[in-house]
């Protein structure tokens, strides 16, 4: 499957995966990450549950602790 | 332009800590011309948070928010300060914020920046949240940008993680905090659209 993280297009084996596959197969490593999958915020509760596949988008940003 | 920024008089931002990137985001906020403000934070200003906060030696013990709110009315005494003595969770972003425009996400701490991501995304599809990630150490300015995903906007360098060997220092935790007001008032004057279903990547 082809999607499209981070407004990249990236290549992927099988036809779908969960946002907690994707994400340890793209190597976002820190423990706190603001998902969007085309649009729609995925919480962290709902990785396992949320399948990406063909065509979708999406976007990962890593939270970082600081303020 | 002066028309424009006369829009500022009747917009409503909140600001969710009251920290380096809060007490120096509200500031700036005030001077462009922000008319109300909504500042929420449980703690106390310490000689420690001088490094880098916007309070003063004489202000030391003193809650946050009642400092923050005196300093906002000492530039501009026109501003209206609502201030929030809490902890905030959940149901006190939801009470607290709801007459806001745009809410400046301003924690320390990485699971609470999530925490209100996700509630003002469920509760408030139609506000903003301007949140800041990444701003530990120094130099690297260049690294410093913001990126948009729908109605959330995120400033910082997206990695530098505040540790013993690299503290939050004062310069760039004002530049994290000036990106995110700089972005409030790009919402606000340009009459940004929260539900825009394209983002903007910069790279």
């Amino acid at each position: 499957m082809k999607i499209t993280v981070n407004n990249n297009e990236v290549s992927m084996a099988g036809e779908t995966l969960s946002v907690r596959e994707l994400l340890n197969q793209m190597n976002f490593t820190f423990p706190l990450i603001v998902v969007k999958v085309n649009g729609h915020l995925v919480k962290k509760e709902e990785y396992e549950r949320i399948f990406v596949g063909d065509g979708d988008n999406v976007e990962a940003i890593h939270l970082i602790s600081g303020g | 332009m002066k028309s424009k920024l006369e829009k500022l008089k009747g917009t409503c931002v909140g600001i969710a800590g009251c920290g380096g990137l809060g007490s120096n985001c509200a500031m700036a906020l005030a001077r462009a011309g922000v008319g109300r403000l909504v500042i929420a934070d449980f703690d106390v200003v310490t000689a420690a948070n001088l490094d880098r906060q916007y309070y003063f030696l004489d202000q030391v013990g003193r809650k946050k928010v009642e400092a923050l709110a005196e300093n906002l009315r000492r530039v501009n005494p026109d501003i209206v300060v609502e201030a929030h003595d809490l902890h905030l969770g959940p149901d006190e972003v939801v009470r607290v914020f709801r007459d806001c425009r745009v809410i400046v996400e301003a924690f320390d701490a990485a699971d609470m920046k999530l925490m209100i991501i996700e509630t003002v995304s469920e509760h408030f599809p139609d506000k903003f949240i301007v949140a800041g990630s990444g701003l530990a150490g120094y130099g690297g300015n260049n690294e410093l940008r913001t990126r948009r995903l729908g109605s959330l906007f995120i400033c910082g360098d997206e990695q530098s993680e505040v540790s013993d060997e690299l503290p939050p220092l004062a310069p760039r935790v004002a530049a994290v905090a000036a990106l995110q007001a700089n972005q409030v008032l790009e919402i606000v004057l340009d009459d940004l659209e929260p539900a825009r279903g394209e983002d903007v990547w910069d790279e």
